[in-house]
């Protein structure tokens, strides 16, 4: 492609509709149609001018909006589908392997293919993060494109244009005027806060420039909104973990270096529907429990500075608080809410010591499931020794007993029982409701008296320094969108030619009945010849047209 | 004008790769899940300190000149039971060559640890993770999992999942100081 030159000499770049200097038209189709095209002033998009290296040619293909525009429709169907079967972060899977088999068996081969191409983790799949990225480099360059030559045509205006440029304006007017008009007309129209230059003999009044830039600083908002999104990806700048801490554990908070969370007390308390509650009776009555609290009360540790991992007997007491729901433990920039609880963990169990015939018991012994010890010794002098705790039994593998889990679920003692009446020591195996005899018949046995438990909290670590940017990000789009909805570009050109005849053309970029009414105004005060809104014209003589083909 | 188009091209072409870098960078975290720095190997094994059975304090610095064989393990977990017997032969061949085991269990109580080990003759310090604060440290998910720690303090492998005796005397072979 090469420059283009206009009649009036200046020289424009390839791509150019209206000459930048003059605002005659430069192409064929625009000089035959009745009225300018000026969306960009009629400049090139700078893309369009060179379409050369394989860089160029990438850049071209980002700056195009009907690319873009693709690329949200391609984005909104993918999240569309991606609602249609659950994300993975909802399904009862936890390992990668069964989240695959989950998907596979329930869904079928529809599923094996959802999670073939990443829709069951849609906003993790690569595919999805190369699109909205894609996304974001189409907003950057389009606007770039748009943007620099904008600003640079509406930087230089010449305020006498070709008035082959005035008469194809929407707004048009000629006629006589008298030698003070133009003088009139800058008056009346600074009174309007317009901003005025003249040249020569003519004048252009303009307001509003800034509201042309509403885009591209919505577009800017729009960038720092999926730049805050991607550091949410990024250590550290984003934790949402989940713990579950059992009454009297302390553990290290996950994702939170240095910081260790004791579990004083979960309690679950409900309305009584008595007292103060007498008003929630009705409702009590006819749901049975209202939940009033769920609450943790728990301690915060900080580990001393220099301090290693592991070496928790120093840790120091930050603050003790009562996590409720809705009420989080704030610190550090770290949030930590009351989500779920488990009731009634077992914690400790207490068994008697008695004799099989006379049911005569020795004694008591309570064993702690948490932190069980080897040999309870009993006043009678008798003694129970623990060969084996096995918290959660799960069977027998080439006779050991086994556990699935160290959480006690269902726990197993291999006991040695020695009473003054068998010194030798009786071996059992005693579960709940159950007890073996490995190596025979057996005088005495535990019976189990009763079972201490515990409560599970389940807390969520959380912490989001993106939201500052994702904030402003928002405040900046909206901005933008506010300086582009709000406000409008107006100009106004006038000028008069030697013969006295006056020369008036209008342009806004949106909401042309407001300038209409700033037009009048100037026009009744300074005698400025009438104008035409010529698109009403063309619109007025097409419905005119079509109804006489349909009358005929 | 042509140094103009250079300039373009260049500008062109910066702008490209910056954004086409964000994409990679962000693809790249959103793999890693967003946790706080996998460790990797030929990263500085993080410094801890844990108590064994008998009360005595292991910090992993001071094993520095020393190969360390840190393998993070629970009593209800099948392969590390399988695993045992095969380290502690290893275990007898290489710990006068300078490589160390530390068995880091994962908050169980000492009963369940000491019966565990007794049972089953273990020779080697066996430490207890009573906050889960290392496993947290290390980003231990599943069990087991083994570090090879080398004289330098470097992690030179991890392994997760079941180990073979011949996988075991190799990767001893590998961390033994020269």
């Amino acid at each position: 492609m090469e420059n283009v030159q206009c009649q009036c000499g200046h020289t424009n770049p390839p791509g150019t509709k209206l000459c930048e200097s003059c605002g005659r038209s430069l192409t064929e189709k625009d000089q035959n149609s009745k009225l300018v095209d000026m969306r960009y002033e009629g400049t090139a998009r700078r893309s369009q001018t060179y379409n050369k290296s394989i860089i160029d040619k990438i850049w071209n293909f980002f700056s195009s909006v009907k690319v873009g525009v693709s690329i949200i429709v391609i984005l909104l169907v993918a999240a569309a589908i991606g609602t249609i079967l659950p994300q993975q972060a909802f399904v009862p899977a936890s390992t990668e392997a069964t989240i695959k088999a989950y998907y596979a068996d329930t869904y079928g081969s529809v599923g094996r293919v959802y999670h073939a191409l990443g829709f069951h983790d849609l906003y993790s799949s690569y595919w999805f993060i190369t699109l909205v990225g894609m996304l974001a480099i189409s907003l950057v360059i389009a606007s770039l494109d748009r943007f620099v030559p904008l600003y640079k045509s509406l930087k230089n205006q010449r305020v006498l244009r070709h008035p082959s440029f005035m008469d194809k304006q929407r707004i048009y007017g000629s006629g006589a005027g008298s030698e003070d008009t133009l003088e009139k007309a800058e008056t009346k129209l600074k009174e309007l806060k317009y901003k005025v230059r003249t040249d020569k003999s003519g004048l252009l009044a303009e307001k509003g420039r800034f509201s042309r830039w509403g885009p591209y600083v919505n577009h800017i908002g729009l960038i720092i909104f999926l730049f805050g999104v991607m550091l949410r990806m990024m250590p550290g700048f984003y934790v949402d973990e989940s713990l579950w801490l059992r009454e009297g554990e302390t553990r290290a908070i996950p994702e939170v270096p240095g910081y260790y969370l004791e579990n004083k007390n979960f309690k679950l308390e409900t309305y009584t529907g008595e007292g103060e509650d007498a008003k929630f009776g009705e409702a009590i009555d006819r749901v049975g429990t209202v939940v009033k609290n769920y609450q943790t009360d728990i301690v915060l540790y900080q580990e001393p500075e220099a301090s290693l991992p592991g070496a928790t007997d120093n840790l120091e007491v930050v603050q003790e608080y009562p996590i409720r729901v809705n009420q989080p433990l704030k610190f550090d920039g770290y949030a930590v809410y009351q989500m779920d609880y488990k009731l009634n963990e077992l914690k400790a169990m207490t068994f008697a010591l008695t004799n099989k015939e006379t049911e005569e018991s020795l004694g008591e012994l309570t064993i702690d499931l948490i932190n069980p010890d080897e040999l309870y010794e009993l006043e009678t002098g008798s003694t129970v020794e623990l060969l084996g705790y096995y918290p959660d039994f799960s069977g027998f593998e080439d006779g050991e007993p086994q556990t699935a889990t160290p959480l006690p679920n269902n726990p197993g003692f291999l006991v040695e029982l020695t009473t003054p009446e068998t010194p030798e020591g009786e071996t059992s195996f005693i579960t709940i409701q159950n007890t073996v005899e490995p190596l025979g018949e057996n005088q005495y046995k535990l019976t189990f008296q009763n079972a201490d438990t515990r409560n599970v909290s389940g807390l969520t670590v959380r912490k989001d320094s993106t939201l500052p940017i994702l904030g402003l990000g928002g405040l900046i789009f909206m901005i933008g969108v506010a300086q582009g909805m709000y406000f409008n570009h107006r100009r106004f050109w006038i000028q008069q030619k030697a013969d006295g005849t006056l020369l008036l053309a209008g342009h806004t970029n949106k909401n042309w009945f407001g300038l209409k009414k700033d037009l009048d105004r100037v026009v009744e005060s300074a005698k400025l010849p009438a104008y035409t809104d010529q698109q009403d014209e063309i619109d007025k003589k097409e419905k005119a047209e079509k109804e006489g083909e349909s009358s005929s | 004008m042509t140094v103009k188009k250079k300039k373009r091209s260049y500008v062109r072409a910066a702008i490209l790769l910056v954004m086409a870098g964000a994409i990679v960078f962000t693809i790249y975290n959103s793999f890693a899940g967003g946790k706080s720095e996998l460790l990797q190997v030929g990263d500085e094994a993080p410094d801890f300190a844990l108590v064994d059975l008998e009360g005595k304090k292991h910090q992993l610095s001071d094993y520095q000149g020393q190969g360390v064989f840190v393998n993070f393990w629970g009593t209800w977990c099948k392969p590390c039971e399988k695993e045992f017997p095969l380290m502690e032969n290893q275990y007898q061949v290489y710990k006068d060559q300078g490589v160390q085991i530390l068995a880091v269990n994962i908050a169980q109580s000492d009963y369940e640890v000491r019966q565990y080990a007794e049972q089953r003759d273990l020779t080697f310090p066996i430490v207890i993770d009573k906050t889960k604060s290392v496993m947290e440290a290390y980003n231990i998910r599943p069990l087991p999992t083994t570090l090879l720690v080398n004289p330098e303090g470097k992690i030179t492998k991890i392994i997760t999942g079941e180990m073979s005796e011949e996988d075991i005397a190799s990767y001893m072979e590998e961390i033994k100081p020269e």
